[in-house]
């Protein structure tokens, strides 16, 4: 079996990962969770300004907006921390994947000070190296969420 | 678009300030930032506007290359719902007046 996620005939999808990497998954959800709470400064590319130029404008949408966010990201981290050892998963369940995978890269991307797609090559002897090999499977894993949901997209059809 | 104008007609007004300020549509841009997959940028455009994948695709090129794209337009409300939505699915979007 293909390591990774594929899409089944049926809508669902199967989910094939070592034991080690369920691991490691199930473990980050309560990482950012706990950076949630202590509101750590490199969060705030979860949360970006509405308006380039506004400041009191993105106050305001802050308070509006931002208790939401929250809440939408603590939940996809506890779908991603439940079912993070599950062979198989639904639609809804793997988006959950894809949005706690989201915010778990853009973090981690931020405090790595991540530039671009082809920043920084793997090199053993960097203080940085297992944090960017962190980076760099979860990057692999999202992109495998993305092919399987984009399949199911694809699928469905557009209105444009 | 409906125009209401408010301003006396005798007053010379560019063509760009012909329609009321509030009138004017607010557009929604999203901005390029080295975290984000491509494909996911991708996929967010065809999920939350309905795009096809050959529109995201074009949109999220765009923003790559080009640094931003206008990905939708519309009321003030609805450019509100769409960057908070963007948000949520962790692309940096802003919106402003036309």
């Amino acid at each position: 079996m293909r390591r990774g996620i594929q899409r089944q005939k049926d809508g669902t999808y199967r989910v094939e990962l070592p034991e080690e990497e369920r691991d490691v998954l199930a473990s980050l959800p309560e990482q950012l969770r706990e950076a949630l709470e202590a509101g750590e400064p490199t969060l705030y590319r979860l949360f970006p300004p509405a308006h380039a130029d506004d400041d009191a404008v993105n106050e305001d949408y802050a308070r509006l907006v931002g208790p939401g966010l929250v809440d939408g990201k603590l939940q996809a981290l506890a779908e991603l921390e439940r079912t993070a050892r599950a062979t198989r998963l639904d639609e809804e369940e793997l988006g959950a994947w894809l949005g706690a995978l989201e915010s778990l890269r853009l973090v981690l991307g931020t405090q790595l000070d991540v530039q671009d797609e082809s920043y920084r090559a793997f090199d053993a002897t960097d203080p940085d190296a297992p944090r960017l090999a962190l980076y760099h499977w979860l990057s692999w894993l999202q992109e495998e969420v993305v092919q399987a949901l984009s399949e199911t997209v694809d699928r469905r059809g557009a209105v444009d | 678009m409906s125009q209401v104008v408010e301003a006396p007609v005798e007053v010379p007004q560019r063509a760009t300030d012909d329609e009321p300020v509030e009138d004017r549509p607010w557009i929604v841009i999203v901005w390029n930032d080295p975290i984000n997959l491509m494909s996911y940028v991708t996929l967010v455009l065809q999920q939350l506007f309905g795009y096809s994948r050959s529109k995201a695709t074009r949109l999220m090129l765009q923003v790559h290359n080009e640094g931003k794209a206008v990905v939708s337009s519309g009321t003030r409300e609805k450019a509100e719902l769409d960057v908070s939505r963007l948000h949520a699915h962790g692309l940096w979007a802003t919106m402003r007046q036309d």
